[in-house]
């Protein structure tokens, strides 16, 4: 049983992969729907991250954007600084996992506030981070301040996207049936109760933002490789609202959710284009009316069954993190 | 923003005159500021569609000047400015109460983390919407307050910035008397203090809530009025920043303390106009405003007038 699913995983990863490095280059899809799936791809790492703090720790972080910028940013000045032109293309991984390590680097200034403050007041600390990177990007001026960066090569292409999305959804799904996982959910459920039962909860907290803010610098490197210009207002507040959306629409708790998230939303946005600037009225409503009819998501904590891991436990129950009884997420 | 008068020779008048600009700028983050804290004191939930009813108050407060200027009365401006404060304070509140009744309401039960996404979601709507009716194109506010300036000692005041001080001051007192010795006060500390037993006491915490919205929205479109005869350059993405802004000195002051939000409105006002003095260039007060508040919630999370709470287990 647990040797057919990992078969059937890693061969539809070797698919995905082997249908994105042949697609775009036969020709068969018009370069706009790759551009869209790259997109959706793009945020769906950025969608997976986010849920990893705010679905399975339950914290609430409203900075990813602060994450996502600095990844794009490092990276970008790598490829076009720092790394001789003929290097960049065969060192694009290696860039996006600098980009990503300096994301995360940073994640540690929002992990330290975390141990004291949570809640609200954690929330405010992510916005404020988001807002001083952003800040900051706007004040030095040989990253072009508030005008921007460019001069990326466009090096993100499909089958890249493709690989970084597989590779954060097998890093999250053994993360989050791991006793890691079981940690950051109790740490959902009651921290003090976590606490009492031995979960080391400052590691725990401290790892997931880490991992949270890597994987949100390297989708912020792909991204930037992607639109070849950055500026500090696409890493704005809005960013992070849009991945709020994402992971709330798609469901917290959930991988599947996740993917489903990103999937709706940016396809979402790309049909209503037609309407202007009347469309950016749609997402926000979306969310007060999902926060009211179904705060969870579409998928709120419940997994494809691919996804699961079905591990041979005494007493035959599944493992992994059990739907909380009462309240979805930390309530009052 | 608030332009760096240098006419004063010394040091001395230097800093008077900015104490002054800071006091102006900091009365207006102050009346803003004392919506989040309302509606958190009540709720203990973080309103963050607050600075964009600052905006549509701002708005209102526009249509109602260029509306009553327009007519062929010829009208008095001291009639002309308490009508735009009252028709754009009457609609504010009507639209703080319907965001409260349709938004926030049906999600009082549900989880805060959903009330606060919902806010985000709301101030998100208002804006996009405004820039949807309106276009990017920024309009400019109508001069209501006579342009004179006087000099003593070497200080510049305009009539304006005494009016902002004096005005936001008299609110200031009003809205703490109001908390502090009415009926409605009570009713709005003893739900902050218990919210399920208050409704076994015979309050109507609905209504009060409800008011809490109203009085909250008014300030912030009163706020919005001084705040466009200051600075007359109205987008409709004005109200992202001075809603921060004002939410940071609501935190900085101690969220849902009333006095703290007008501690912190001032301070903020002093952090955004001694900020291009210190520093090489004013795009900096963002990271010096984010930083304080940043610092501040590692050190004293509960702002400088909170008190602490602790978890019960």
């Amino acid at each position: 049983m647990l040797r057919q699913k990992g078969f059937l995983i890693w061969s539809g990863a070797a698919l995905i992969l082997a249908l994105a490095w042949g697609l775009p280059a036969s020709g068969a899809l018009n370069p706009y729907v790759i551009q869209i799936l790259m997109y959706v791809g793009i945020n769906m790492i950025l969608t997976l991250s986010l849920n990893l703090v705010n679905g399975y720790m339950g914290e609430f972080s409203v900075g990813h954007a602060g994450f996502m910028g600095i990844g794009a940013y490092v990276a970008s000045v790598l490829t076009v600084a720092v790394l001789p032109p003929a290097w960049a293309a065969p060192a694009f991984p290696a860039v996006l996992v600098c980009g990503g390590a300096a994301a995360a680097l940073a994640g540690l200034l929002v992990a330290y506030p975390s141990f004291r403050t949570r809640g609200d007041y954690l929330a405010i600390v992510t916005l404020a981070f988001n807002m001083i990177v952003k800040s900051v990007l706007e004040n030095i001026s040989w990253l072009g301040g508030p005008r921007g960066y460019l001069g990326m090569p466009r090096l993100t292409t499909l089958f890249w996207v493709a690989a970084w999305v597989i590779l954060t959804l097998l890093v999250l799904r053994n993360l989050v049936y791991s006793n890691f996982g079981r940690g950051i959910t109790a740490i959902r459920e009651d921290e003090v109760a976590a606490n009492l039962t031995s979960v080391d909860t400052r590691r725990l907290k401290l790892y997931a933002f880490l991992i949270s803010a890597f994987f949100a610098g390297v989708a912020g490197g792909l991204y930037a490789h992607l639109l070849q210009f950055i500026n500090p207002r696409s890493f704005s507040i809005l960013k992070s609202t849009d991945m709020l959306v994402m992971v709330y629409l798609g469901g917290v708790g959930s991988l599947t959710g996740s993917l489903l998230g990103a999937t709706i939303f940016t396809v979402l946005l790309e049909l209503l284009r037609p309407l202007g600037i009347w469309r950016w009225v749609v997402g926000p409503l979306m969310l007060v009316l999902l926060m009211i009819y179904r705060p969870q998501g579409v998928m709120g904590f419940k997994e494809a069954r691919l996804f699961k891991p079905k591990l041979p436990t005494p007493g035959g129950g599944s493992p992994g993190p059990p739907a909380p009884a009462a309240s979805p997420l930390r309530g009052q | 923003m608030p332009a760096v008068h240098l006419w004063g020779k010394n040091m001395f008048q230097l800093l008077a005159q900015n104490v002054l600009n800071a006091l102006q700028l900091g009365s207006v983050y102050a009346l803003i500021a004392l919506g989040y804290t309302m509606v958190y004191g009540i709720l203990t939930m973080i309103n963050f569609a607050h600075g964009d009813i600052f905006m549509v108050g701002t708005y209102l407060s526009l249509a109602g000047a260029v509306f009553l200027l327009g007519l062929p009365l010829k009208l008095p401006l001291v009639v002309v400015f308490l009508g735009a404060m009252t028709f754009s304070m009457l609609l504010t509140a009507l639209l703080g109460v319907s965001i409260e009744r349709l938004a926030y309401r049906p999600l009082r039960s549900a989880p805060r983390v959903s009330a606060v996404i919902t806010a985000l979601g709301v101030g998100l709507f208002l804006e996009n919407i405004t820039l949807g009716i309106l276009g990017p194109q920024p309009l400019h506010f109508p001069d209501l307050i006579p342009l004179t300036r006087w000099e003593v000692a070497g200080l510049t005041f305009t009539p304006l910035q005494v009016l902002i001080i004096v005005m936001a001051a008299g609110l200031m007192i009003l809205l703490d008397l109001l908390v502090r010795r009415t009926l409605l006060g009570m009713a709005m500390r003893a739900i902050a203090y218990n919210r399920p037993i208050v409704p076994l006491m015979g309050v109507p915490v609905d209504h009060v809530i409800s008011l809490t919205f109203a009085i909250g929205s008014a300030i912030a479109a009163a706020g919005g009025l001084l705040y466009g005869l200051a600075y007359p350059v109205l987008d409709p993405l004005m109200g992202v920043r001075i809603g921060w802004w004002a939410f940071i000195a609501a935190v900085v002051g101690g969220i849902g303390n009333i006095r703290g939000a007008m501690l912190g409105g001032f301070i903020l006002g002093a952090v955004e106009v001694f900020t291009p003095l210190v520093l090489p260039s004013s795009t900096y007060r963002d990271f010096v405003a984010f930083s304080l508040l940043l610092v501040l919630l590692i050190f004293k999370p509960t702002g400088i007038l909170g008190r602490p709470v602790f978890e019960r287990v």
